[in-house]
């Protein structure tokens, strides 16, 4: 089945059956990964730029070691790095590395929808690497593969996700990607930290995350920024790992074969405790093991499109 | 005003609508040396007078006094490369509006006489509609001290503001109701609590909840609305609450009425035709202040209009450029245009049954007048001629490069629309004209 995208910029614009196709594709390019030559020819002569307005290692090199495994050449520009520093607007930037005839343009930005604003102005494959609060779908489809890898299926599965739910883009691509594979999702946070209406969305929204524990087949912990608690969100992070931390006690309420997720990076002993994290049902590792897998799926199928093409026609229409 | 010609017309079976005399009619209306002469079924004018005017056959399109926009921001002085007095007024004309009042959120911000004395000047100069400047109620619009109220209203603004910015400082607003009162100028609140409101840039809602965007909650507008009511209630002063925006302030604002405080109110066509939903695509033509609401919220700033809860139709015109525009929505200005589309947009609601046609003029030339205490809003026989013509029916579809606003943040570019302005005629003069004589 050919991937008809031009992008990837959302698990909201996913069918479930292209979720499926992404993820069967991952599936199949992982064992590339523990060879001893670690590299196939799929997208040898393509063109991969990052664009990196925020922070990022996990992401970043995720995608760059993915993007590297397929033989694409791949291009790295950060915001420090940028000439946003200079002035210059996304979108020039953007249009300048166009005239440079890029394949795939990998993004990260703090706004929200900025690469779905760009995603209409260039003939280039965008995927959104995390925007804002919005999404992050490949984080959510490493997820998705973790718990297949783990579980068996989707279907059927009870994900609670917990923690800073209204600043997370992990927690919005994971809420809308899950319900569409037909889990139930449950999201718990203090009520601060809770954007409004997320029913609506699908989620079972509570605040006692002692209550959704024993529930759950998969338990997903959100970072919490410091940040937060200059906002008059939580009187302290010291409280909120009191009351919402995933610990050994708290986690003695939860199934024997629960799984515990964290999209990384863990402030160890505030939103999970180091035993949680490094103990027997934590499978943190092996969602950034797969994380590579998933990414190398997007940018395959993404890469059987011929952008140099297009851009080439568009010019000569012009 | 630019124009020094005034028009001899004759305006046969015209749909005469005077909310100044409550009246809807059909009629002809003759204007002779700029002023109305004569309104009358079948004018029988002679063959001399008749050879000296010009006769518009209308059909039974509609005649509105003037049309009166009570809140556009025309970025002169300061801004020019985003709208000036020529341009915003240009506009204005086009739109079927005979006048309008502009904010003070200028560079320099109008909270001095010098200021509003240049607004007048310009607009006396390039104007195609009359311009009445609203003076800021800070000095600078800081929040912290009074501007000079009494200089401004004696230079010519007609009411005092800090649109843009909310009065946060509750001693300030009542000083404001207060000291204003002796000047008979009207305060116009900018209802929006800003911590409230924080850094957001939609509605809270579960559409800011799907997009990951920071959600400004209708409270942040109710709050505001409720103290601006109750220090009007104790000052005395007249309040007026612009662009209302969701349903809790319609409800404050009605029982503040029937309680009998001294309130006034306006709400703008994008708050009766668009919902948040509309930024599901990012597009920050859509991101204005007060934010787009949910439909509950249309319905019920149209039940205001309905029931007179509302009094006025404003535009809140906002030019801003593609330099604020076309950037991620974070960043980007809020505010749209709203001049050349506002007469369809408020058709829309007659044809709903909203509003009756005298109604949407009332809402849209007499009460905003009344408010700021103009004589505008009627076509009382004697008076100058500021009239507005407007083909009901046409159907056509909007497109803002044919607007004569330098701005191009139009969010109803590309709809399908009906009803049409054919004619403007301002202080006796014809301003715009679509009609070929």
């Amino acid at each position: 089945m050919p991937f008809k995208r031009k992008d990837l910029l959302g698990l909201r614009d996913l069918a479930a059956d292209e979720i499926e196709h992404i993820l069967e594709t991952a599936f199949s390019l992982k064992e590339i990964n523990t060879r001893s030559i670690k590299k196939v020819p799929t997208l040898r002569g393509k063109t991969i730029v990052h664009l990196f307005y925020e922070p990022s290692t996990r992401t970043r090199t995720s995608f760059d070691i993915a993007a590297k495994r397929l033989s694409a050449d791949t291009y790295s520009i950060t915001g420090s790095t940028s000439s946003m520093v200079k002035g210059e607007t996304f979108l020039d930037t953007l249009k300048n590395l166009e005239a440079m005839h890029p394949d795939i343009f990998i993004i990260r930005h703090s706004a929200s929808g900025a690469p779905h604003r760009l995603a209409t102005r260039t003939p280039v494959s965008i995927v959104n690497a995390g925007d804002g609060m919005h999404e992050h779908p490949s984080q959510a489809l490493l997820d998705m593969m973790t718990i297949i890898e783990k579980k068996g299926r989707l279907d059927g599965l009870t994900v609670l996700i917990v923690g800073d739910i209204a600043h997370s883009r992990v927690a919005r691509s994971n809420l809308l990607g899950l319900k569409k594979m037909g889990a139930h999702v449950v999201a718990c946070a203090p009520p601060t930290l809770m954007p409004v209406d997320l029913d609506l969305m699908g989620a079972e929204v509570c605040s006692k995350v002692d209550d959704a524990i024993p529930h759950a087949d998969v338990i997903m912990v959100l970072r919490l920024q410091k940040e937060r608690q200059q906002q008059m969100l939580l009187p302290s992070m010291r409280e909120y790992s009191v009351c919402y931390g995933i610990n050994r006690s708290r986690l003695e309420r939860a199934r024997r074969d629960a799984i515990i997720m964290h999209p990384g990076p863990i402030n160890r002993g505030v939103e999970i405790s180091p035993d949680v994290a490094d103990g027997p049902q934590s499978v943190i590792l092996d969602q950034v093991s797969n994380g590579v897998a998933v990414r190398m799926a997007v940018l395959y199928l993404l890469g059987q499109r011929d952008a140099s093409r297009a851009l080439a026609q568009r010019e000569e229409s012009a | 005003m630019k124009f020094r010609e005034p028009v001899n017309v004759l305006l046969r079976n015209a749909r005469v609508l005077d909310p100044s005399l409550e009246r809807d009619f059909f009629s002809d209306l003759l204007i002779l040396e700029g002023r109305i002469r004569e309104i009358g079924p079948e004018l029988n004018l002679g063959a001399d007078l008749l050879s000296q005017v010009q006769s518009l056959d209308l059909q039974g399109k509609w005649v509105l006094p003037g049309l009166f926009d009570m809140h556009v921001h025309l970025r002169e002085p300061g801004d020019e490369y985003k709208e000036t007095i020529e341009s915003g007024t240009r506009a204005a004309a086009a739109g079927g509006f005979a006048a309008v009042a502009c904010m003070p959120n200028t560079k320099p911000v109008n909270d001095s006489a010098a200021v509003t004395t240049y607004i007048l000047q310009r607009a006396r100069e390039q104007g195609s509609c009359f311009v009445f400047p609203v003076g800021a109620i800070s000095r600078g619009l800081l929040g912290q001290d009074l501007a000079e109220l009494g200089e401004l209203r004696e230079a010519g603004a007609v009411a005092v503001t800090d649109d843009g910015r909310p009065v946060m400082n509750s001693l300030l607003m009542r000083r404001a109701l207060e000291y204003a009162s002796a000047f008979d100028l009207p305060v116009i609140s900018h209802a929006e609590d800003l911590h409230l409101a924080h850094d957001g840039v939609m509605n809270e809602g579960p559409v800011s909840t799907m997009l990951g965007l920071r959600g400004i909650p209708r409270a942040a507008e109710e709050i505001m609305v409720a103290r601006d009511l109750l220090l009007a209630e104790m000052t005395h002063g007249q309040i007026h609450i612009a662009h209302v925006s969701t349903a809790g302030s319609v409800r404050l604002i009605r029982e503040a009425k029937a309680r009998g405080i001294h309130v006034t109110a306006e709400t703008a066509p994008h708050y009766f035709t668009l919902t948040d939903e509309a930024l599901m695509t990012f597009d920050t033509v859509f991101k204005v202040n007060p934010p787009l609401r949910r439909p509950e919220d249309v319905g019920a700033i149209k039940e205001g209009l309905a029931d007179g809860t509302i009094d006025a139709i404003a535009t809140d015109h906002a030019p801003h450029s593609v330099l604020e525009k076309d950037t991620e929505l974070d960043l980007a200005a809020n505010g749209m245009i709203g001049l050349e589309s506002a007469v369809p947009l408020v058709l829309g609601l007659v044809r709903e049954g909203v509003l009756t046609p005298l109604q949407a003029a009332a809402k849209m030339s007499l009460n905003p007048a009344r408010i700021l205490g103009l004589p505008f809003g009627t076509l009382n026989p004697g008076t100058v001629a500021h009239l507005t013509v407007i083909d009901p029916e046409l159907r056509y579809i909007l497109d803002c490069n044919a607007f004569q606003s330098k701005s191009r943040n139009c969010p109803f570019h590309g709809r399908q629309v009906q009803g049409q302005v054919l004619l403007t005629i301002v202080d006796g003069c014809m301003a715009f004209t679509r009609m070929s004589p």
